[in-house]
């Protein structure tokens, strides 16, 4: 009946839909936060440019003020002191940079976190139906928890750090280059075998890592088939089964996380040491070249070069560490930019809702307070003028074609005319596509052939919040919301008064049970109204249509898990508010079908009988058959 | 909690040991780099001694191909002690949650165990390698550099015993303020993904109502809020490398100004003079990594405390020492029971029940939602136990049985049931592992299963998909059936399970349940009147009492809910809510 829905979790994005996407990210920070980010970059530097001065500054401590002092054995530090305050001066501009860097980034990541969840989240609200069909939950959960989350740690570590250590390393290499350039070329030289040696790690490690978050994606799907089914696997004492199959997979998942962790573990000691290495090497080379007279190479000089050297390797250490990041971030964002580029629903309608008064005459009006009365306001494009026509709740279907995609149609020629204020009745069975039918009135999907016509409109040339605000809908599955029960029933109609609610409450018969509620009517449910039971939900729900007081009524199984003796009593609330509306109602249970105007009977996406009660049991066809029980072959 | 959670380490101890062991090496390496480097400067370059620098040189390289081979092998029990601790956590738990009860199971919800099992266990898992090698290397360093700083130069070294003092208490100050807002910050978070989760699963609610600006409106303020209070915790924590700073800094010109004069007067050298800047950077950098490894630590105890009360939830079933394992027949006697879901609330589920059904009897049971119906037939197979009375099959107390018999004995059909991915056939295995492929047919022709499972291209290979999705829900309970007949159970025990299947298939059904397992006890519990009609009593069920028991014809004369309930259902008929794809097959044989 559904269409198949999506696997999750592609491959990884490839390196120039990385660096698409990334692009996309910082376009996305900088945006908002164009002078934030110029202060960050300025104060990024000028902190860099701080400790650079402060590691420069040990040459000329050494070769200018120590080795002087040392040879001519005087005591007079007046000159040293002088130099230190100059250089507290530059720390202190240092330290004001990195608090103002710190501080700064954080408005800009948090404000771009807080930014990228609302629009997420706004734009999933305007996604059509059609995506939810086809998306698991648990995917889209999983872009607001996992995705979002890999990116805050991008946007507020990763990228700032590597913003760090890109201008350390551009500062440092020139020093370097200023102080001596054989060094510097040693230098770089380590430099390169570093590189290699990382890239070469950190894409083995790539691997085991994506082997890693498949063995965990299968743990994940067992754990939650299995929990799923804990009552069923109890029953059948298959508990030993079931812990060696997990052992199996567990395992699995635990050689591919050590080998991942192994080798991201190694990266660390691997370039510190030859970080190490490429000390000596130019300790060496520079004693050589200081000793042997082949440069200008100064005691002072080398021991500052040297510092140079150690503060160089930390960098790119880091930068190689945050690459992994990067990328795991980069998939992340890819299925969040995903569901961000998901096409809106697409709304086309001009035609309104509006409240409107009667005139003498018989013609409307339209007025802006609530009146009980509402109408269509039909601009036309042609001469400008507007029609205004009555809201009735007339429906009717013009040979119909519906399919969830273009390739297999589940509703088919479907011809039906609800006069205002009929009750319309579909019976079936699961799968027919009864509930299919009311969606299409209120555009949850789009029809592939034929017209819908509401009051005599054309129902895609209707405003969809305006078509769906005439509609009170109760649906198969009952959803609440974390709030009160007050709350939850105002969501019929959000200026309801407290009276209203109660009344509502009442008319679906829930009063009852939510004044035995702990808190009454100001009881907080969560988890979708969890501590409720299946039967009160509903009626919850019966009282949340009731209030927002629509034109039209859709119940899709709105009485299915309320017990027969309590039905009854709900029954007769629910005629009352059917009363002068026009309502579609989907029920297995005959009582709620029996007095409609018109029943009909679908199989197959047809409807294959239509007619009263006593019409269709006469015809003593399908409806005969599941009416009396006997079915054919009994 | 931590005994719990250490509890689970294990065969991955000597790992666990030997991370430290080589973190401590490792560091040891470190530390005495920069003597070596000192002595580089000091012997070799300043005494232009070309020699000396060779050897000490020579000396570093084996130095830093050690400290290599000690961080190699660090990084690999690191990995080895926090992959295995996490694969000891999961087994720990999923095979605890084998142990549970129904009881227990109801506790947590199934959302809730597979993020215990996934997120929780990976949280655990990096703050563990955190632990092994970061909470070993940064105090060691530290310490270790402070002993090199105090064998160069005690005098110099008390300058930044200050330095440090100041640093930790201003670090401690940071991180207490911070940790606190970071708690509040969470659970913001978690209470902002909740409500996205509501809106994914109540779109149509949303959609049908035009509620998305609400929503929207809604979803902001709470983002809002969740931003202003991550820019108050970070904005706290933006200090600490500001202030790392300014202690560094202020230690490198005390040093500076302090070690010029000293060298001058001829009590340090040069070269130590720059071993000791860089080893009180290292110490500071350890002090930073101690304060990165606390707000981590933090961060993992809620995932820890989450993962030990799975770890510790002790199933409230036991088995007796001296289990019976021999079920005589299926009959099933309720002594004056009464049962309760929390024990001692005072709000019993079920109320002196006095019940006696003889071996092979049929019982149905009928009664509005939660009058506790499935609470009756769940105490049979000791799912729960009951408060107070006996619950006796066979003539035994169900406590005194084996569990794992008793449930071979008693087959139940879940009202809430689920198949599982694989084939039929491996579906229907659950039932008996050992089942050949004509005693399955056999089981399925008995559930009426047969006949849609042929018109399968796969047959009885066909490929259920996880959930049982594929196949209806009337489908599904067939299947379900057929799955507990192949027990060859002594009790069987119907919950609400024919409810999607209609009333034809129904009959047939339980006609088939007469022909071939007369002698097997079936309790049957159905909404539907017309499938418990034939039973050979039937138990009327309210509020958790015994309402009335006795044929369909007693209870029509002398019961008003019985008559009641049928009443609704005759007058109305029957009821809508069955496959037609069933129907239609029928209609061509």
């Amino acid at each position: 009946m559904r269409p198949q829905r999506n696997m999750p979790s592609g491959p990884r994005p490839g390196i120039r839909q990385s660096v698409h996407l990334l692009k996309r990210i910082l376009g996305e920070m900088i945006r908002h936060y164009k002078f934030s980010f110029f202060a960050v970059v300025v104060c990024i530097i000028g902190s860099a440019l701080a400790t650079l001065r402060g590691t420069l500054f040990m040459q000329s401590l050494i070769d200018d003020y120590i080795t002087p002092l040392v040879r001519d054995h005087s005591t007079d530090f007046s000159a040293l002191g002088a130099a230190l305050l100059k250089l507290a001066a530059v720390y202190v501009i240092g330290i004001l940079c990195a608090f103002g860097y710190n501080r700064i980034m954080v408005n800009i990541s948090q404000g771009t976190m807080e930014r990228l969840r609302v629009e997420l989240f706004t734009h999933m609200e305007s996604l059509p139906i059609k995506y939810f069909d086809t998306h698991a939950h648990g995917d889209i959960m999983s872009v607001y928890t996992n995705d979002v989350d890999t990116l805050r740690q991008l946007i507020s570590q990763s990228i700032p750090q590597v913003i760090n250590s890109f201008v350390s390393i551009v500062t440092t290499l020139v020093s370097m280059i200023v102080l001596d350039i054989p060094l510097t070329l040693l230098t770089l030289l380590m430099v390169c075998i570093m590189l290699f040696v990382s890239t070469k790690l950190s894409g083995k490690s790539a691997k085991y890592f994506a082997k890693q978050q498949k063995d965990l994606g299968t743990v994940n799907g067992y754990i939650e088939e299995m929990m799923e089914g804990q009552k069923v696997v109890k029953v059948f004492c298959h508990e030993e089964k079931s812990v060696e199959q997990f052992s199996e997979l567990n395992q699995e998942l635990r050689k591919s996380a050590y080998n991942a962790n192994k080798i991201a573990n190694v990266m660390m000691p691997v370039n510190a040491n030859i970080g190490n290495i490429s000390y000596v090497l130019c300790a060496v080379l520079g004693a050589v070249l200081a000793l042997g007279g082949y440069s200008q190479l100064t005691l002072g000089t080398l021991v500052s070069f040297l510092n140079l050297n150690k503060g160089f390797t930390q960098p790119i250490t880091q930068i190689s560490q945050q690459v992994n990041s990067i990328v795991m971030a980069m998939a992340g964002a890819e299925r969040l930019f995903n569901m961000m580029d998901e096409k809106p629903e697409e709304d086309n309608g001009y035609v309104e809702l509006v409240n409107a008064q009667v005139n003498d005459d018989g013609s409307l009006t339209e007025t802006a307070e609530r009146t009980g009365v509402w109408a269509w306001k039909h601009p036309h494009s042609a001469d400008g003028s507007v029609t205004y026509t009555r809201l009735e709740g007339g429906v009717t279907f013009n040979d119909v074609d519906f399919g969830y995609d273009d390739k297999k149609l589940v509703l088919h020629n479907i011809k039906l005319y609800a006069m205002p204020g009929q009750k319309i009745a579909f019976v079936g069975s699961t799968g027919a596509g009864k509930t299919t039918i009311t969606n299409l009135i209120n555009r949850f999907y789009d029809i592939q052939d034929g017209k819908i016509r509401y009051d005599g409109i054309n129902i895609n040339k209707i405003k969809k919040p305006d078509l769906r605000r005439s509609l009170g809908m109760v649906l198969q599955d009952t959803h609440l919301f974390t709030g009160t029960v007050m709350e939850n029933i105002r969501y019929g109609r959000l200026d309801a008064t407290d009276e209203e609610c109660i009344a509502a409450a009442k008319l679906a018969n829930a009063d009852g049970f939510i004044r035995r509620l702990p808190d009454g009517y100001q009881t907080v449910l969560t988890g979708d109204g969890a501590n409720l039971s299946q039967g009160q939900r509903q009626l919850l729900a019966i009282a949340r249509a009731a209030v927002a007081d629509p034109p039209v009524l859709i119940l899709d199984e709105a009485t299915s898990s309320i017990d027969t003796r309590t039905e009854a009593l709900v029954q007769e609330g629910m005629e009352r508010l059917m009363k002068g509306r026009t309502t579609f109602v989907i029920a297995h249970r005959l009582s709620t079908v029996k007095n409609s105007d018109c029943i009909m009977v679908l199989e197959h996406g047809r409807i294959i009988e239509r007619g009263t009660h006593e019409q269709l049991l006469a015809e003593k066809g399908r409806y005969y058959q599941l009416y009396t029980g006997n079915a054919i072959g009994a | 909690m931590i005994k719990t959670l250490l509890g689970q380490v294990k065969q991955y101890k000597g790992a666990s040991l030997l991370t430290p062991l080589f973190t401590a090496l490792e560091v040891l390496m470190e530390v005495l780099i920069p003597f070596v480097t000192a002595a580089i400067i000091d012997k070799g370059i300043e005494a232009g001694d070309i020699n000396q620098i060779y050897f000490y040189g020579a000396i570093m390289i084996v130095m830093a191909f050690l400290s290599l081979l000690f961080g190699f092998l660090a990084g690999k029990y690191g990995a080895a002690a926090s992959s295995g601790f996490a694969c000891n956590l999961r087994q720990g738990m999923y095979e605890n949650i084998q142990r549970f009860s129904f009881s227990n199971i109801d506790k947590f919800s199934t959302a809730g165990l597979v993020t215990r099992m996934t997120t929780d266990v990976t949280n655990l898992q990096n703050a563990y390698q955190m632990i092994l090698r970061i909470a070993v290397r940064a105090p060691l360093m530290f310490l270790c550099s402070m002993a090199m700083c105090f064998f160069i130069s005690a005098k110099l070294s008390l300058i930044f015993l200050i330095a440090i003092v100041v640093l930790a208490a201003l670090l401690i100050l940071i991180m207490s303020r911070t940790t606190k807002i970071f708690n509040q910050v969470f659970r913001k978070y978690d209470d902002l993904n909740a409500s996205v989760q509501e809106n994914v699963s109540a779109i149509r609610v949303v959609k049908a109502f035009v509620r998305e600006d609400h929503e929207n409106k809604k979803f902001t303020r709470a983002a809002e809020n969740l931003y202003r209070m991550f820019v108050k915790a970070e904005g706290i924590l933006a200090f600490n490398s500001p202030v790392m700073m300014l202690v560094i800094y202020g230690c490198i010109i005390a040093l500076s100004w302090f070690g010029a004069q000293y060298i001058v007067v001829g009590d340090l050298t040069t070269g130590e003079l720059t071993s000791m800047f860089s080893y009180v950077m290292s110490m500071m950098m350890s002090l930073m990594m101690l304060s990165m490894v606390f707000v981590m630590i933090t961060m993992s105890t809620a995932s820890g405390r989450r993962i030990a009360e799975v770890l510790e939830e002790k199933a409230d079933l036991q088995n007796l020492d001296d289990p019976v394992t021999q079920i005589r027949d299926g009959s099933i006697d309720f002594d004056h029971v009464s049962f309760s879901y929390k024990h001692g609330s005072g709000e019993e589920t079920l109320h002196d029940i006095d019940l006696h059904i003889k071996s092979g009897e049929t019982i149905g049971i009928i009664g509005g939602t939660g009058c506790g119906k499935s609470s009756l037939v769940n105490l049979i197979s000791r799912l729960y136990d009951v408060d107070s009375g006996a619950v006796r099959v066979g003539g035994k107390d169900v406590r005194s049985y084996d569990m794992e018999a008793l449930r071979n004995q008693v087959s139940v059909v879940l009202q809430k049931n689920v198949l599982f991915s694989g084939t039929i056939l491996d579906n229907l295995r659950w039932g008996n592992e050992n089942a050949t492929q004509e005693e399955c047919i056999e089981a399925c022709r008995q559930a009426c299963a047969d006949d849609f499972i042929e018109s399968f291209p796969d047959k009885y290979n066909t490929w259920i998909e996880q959930g049982g999705t594929n196949v209806s829900g009337g489908q599904k309970q067939r299947l379900c059936i057929a799955r507990a007949l192949l027990k060859k159970p002594k009790i069987l025990i119907l919950d609400d399970s024919t409810s999607a299947v209609d009333t034809a298939t129904d009959a047939r059904i339980r006609r088939a349940f007469a022909e071939s397992i007369p002698g097997t006890t079936k309790l049957i519990i159905a909404q539907r009147i017309s499938s418990v009609q034939e039973a050979d009593r039937i138990l009327v069920l309210e509020d958790g009492r015994i309402n009335g028991i006795g044929t369909h014809e007693e209870l029509l004369e002398n019961n008003s809910i019985y008559r009641e309930i049928y009443d609704t259902q005759t007058k109305g008929g029957g009821d809508f809510d069955q496959p037609a794809a069933e129907l239609t097959a029928k209609e061509g044989n």
